[in-house]
């Protein structure tokens, strides 16, 4: 799970408003979700957004409503990789969920710019900065939570539990 | 014997099975109660039916369409009808058809459906509400809901707990509302963030249970994962009449470890407002007297039972809505609504020229039924003030008391009831 692409970087307390509005959650279908993803907070954010980016931002990314609409608009935008400070706990377990790959990484957020190159390798959760090559070690997942991001999310990984 | 264990980590350790657990351990329980309404239902049902073929327990999962129902639009019509064949299709018993149905979280402790020492998930951030009635309840989203609808099950890291203890007696006209902003101004949005709040104290105490749920509600706004309080008698007649089952009560025991021990006191409380866009960004509402509103919103999951009907109604009786203002009152649940009714609260709200709508989460999540046009400002009993959360992106939403709602909405701008003349003043003049 090694990830490449363009940084995108936004402040504190990015909320599941912003990043979904509620005037878009009379739907389910993720291709019409990612339309509007963070539309509320930058408007060209998903005019710019190419697959393969990357997702930085600080504390507390993604608190508030608990849809989970809000990471599977954020994948279906492109984004492979979402790097934070902290994540605010329901979006945490709804990226683990879904598969949205998601890194806390306080020392790389600092470090990353808006328009850098950063690369991730979700499984060791290393993040190297190629436009100034710097590299960073996130928080690894407790073993529990490795189990469900390697399963392909926790519906998955029940369902290879029921069937053994 | 086990550790000295908080409310939580015992709510938790039963449901796992195991005599104790410790902040950090990850474990695996049962669940008595897993909730989802119109919007965050439709993608659990997906993940049911990728599992398994029935729900592990009929009587246990609860749906409430209750965002944008009755149906708004026919995308709305269309995720309700999925709610709603799955409910027959399996039989679920509390599921709550357009006639029966309330905002999710001032219906259920109502009905009677969560008790104290449940474990309950709910597809829902504001799940948090029945930590008032000694639950360990708390949000997640559709695929943990839908996993939980199916095997009856869901895993937890085990939180620590921040202990708030609110001693004194709160001042006149200070609410449940006032106490949990003034909560959130003092730690932030992510000042709980990982961990159970619970909250104790003679001004808790001191709160009918509709207050307190008003507190539990918001944990989630300073990042918490479940806000609970321990079961006294006040919850307990509550809860005669309506608990649908036997119920067991958790405390903590007295040497307890808190990861915080936060002492507030109830006389530093004051009437507050959170400023748009975060419910941190809170001020005395006495130095908020100069922002102008062109609509209140009285109701929500935090603020739509009947006390805060009672506690807008006080304020509104005798009075007109300003002229240019628009105030919406949405009773958040049909019981409320005909308690409205019968206490004469509904005529007060007509006379006032309220808008007063059947139960619906509507506008607090900018659904419907009173969305904020650009460059306009609400006052709101609800829960988030976020960046569009109303409605357009350059409207405002200030968070407030039912009784802060309601003399904003007489005066036209943010105040307190003290700030209106007195009723039959101007008829005296």
């Amino acid at each position: 799970m090694r990830f490449e692409g363009t940084a995108h970087r936004y402040g504190r307390d990015v909320d599941t408003d912003v990043i979904i509005p509620a005037r878009y959650l009379n739907t389910s279908d993720p291709a019409e979700l990612a339309k509007h993803c963070l539309e509320d907070l930058d408007a060209t954010f998903i005019d710019r957004v190419k697959p393969g980016d990357i997702l930085v931002a600080e504390e507390n990314f993604g608190c508030g409503s608990s849809r989970e609409h809000a990471p599977i608009a954020i994948k279906a935008a492109g984004i492979d990789a979402v790097i934070a400070k902290s994540f605010a706990r329901i979006f945490y377990r709804n990226a683990i969920n879904t598969g949205l790959a998601i890194m806390e990484c306080p020392e790389a957020v600092d470090a990353i710019h808006a328009g850098d190159t950063v690369s991730v390798d979700a499984a060791t959760g290393t993040i190297r900065n190629e436009t100034t090559g710097q590299e960073f070690q996130a928080q690894p997942f407790p073993e529990f939570i490795a189990e469900i991001i390697e399963a392909g999310g926790l519906a998955n990984r029940w369902k290879a539990k029921l069937a053994k | 014997m086990a550790r000295p264990m908080t409310m939580a980590e015992k709510i938790l350790a039963a449901h796992a099975g195991l005599d104790e657990v410790e902040p950090g351990q990850l474990i695996e329980c049962d669940l008595d109660i897993v909730l989802a309404n119109d919007v965050t239902a439709p993608i659990a049902i997906k993940t049911v039916r990728e599992i398994a073929d029935r729900v592990f327990d009929a009587d246990k999962v609860v749906l409430v369409p209750d965002h944008y129902v009755p149906n708004k639009d026919i995308k709305s019509a269309q995720q309700a009808k999925i709610v709603r064949d799955f409910a027959r299709e399996q039989g679920i018993s509390h599921y709550y058809e357009v006639g029966c149905m309330g905002v999710e979280h001032a219906l259920l402790p109502e009905q009677g459906v969560v008790v104290p020492g449940d474990l309950v998930i709910g597809a829902d951030s504001h799940t948090c509400t029945y930590g008032a009635l000694g639950a360990f309840s708390t949000g997640v989203g559709s695929t943990d809901a839908g996993v939980g609808m199916a095997v009856g099950k869901a895993w937890f890291k085990v939180p620590e707990t921040i202990l708030f203890k609110v001693e004194g007696q709160l001042a006149p006209g200070v609410t449940g509302k006032d106490v949990i902003l003034h909560i959130i101004g003092k730690i932030g949005v992510d000042g709980a963030l990982y961990k159970a709040m619970e909250f104790t104290g003679s001004a808790i105490e001191s709160l009918s249970m509709d207050e307190r749920m008003t507190i539990s509600n918001m944990a989630i706004e300073a990042g918490g994962k479940a806000g609970l309080m321990p079961v006294d008698d006040v919850a307990r007649a509550y809860l005669e009449g309506r608990a649908e089952r036997p119920y067991v009560e958790y405390a903590s025991d007295v040497d307890a470890q808190y990861a915080q021990v936060i002492e507030i006191d109830a006389a530093d409380i004051v009437p507050t407002v959170a400023f748009p866009h975060l419910p941190s960004n809170t001020r005395p509402v006495a130095e908020a007297r100069d922002v102008r509103i062109d609509q209140a919103v009285i109701g929500s999951c935090t603020n739509g039972r009947i006390e805060d009907m009672r506690q807008a109604a006080a304020v509104l009786a005798g009075r007109k809505v300003a002229p240019d203002v628009r105030c919406i009152v949405i009773p958040a649940t049909q019981e409320v609504y005909r308690q409205c009714i019968r206490e004469g609260l509904t005529d007060i709200f007509l006379d006032a020229n309220c808008a007063v709508s059947t139960p619906t989460c509507g506008p607090c999540l900018g659904g419907y039924m009173g969305i904020l046009a650009a460059g306009e400002r609400a006052v709101a009993t609800t829960n988030r003030n976020f960046v569009g959360r109303m409605g357009h992106p350059d409207s405002e939403v200030y968070l407030a008391s039912p009784a802060v709602a309601a003399a904003s909405a007489v005066l036209g701008h943010i105040g307190l009831p003290d700030d209106l003349p007195p009723v039959g003043a101007a008829d005296a003049e």
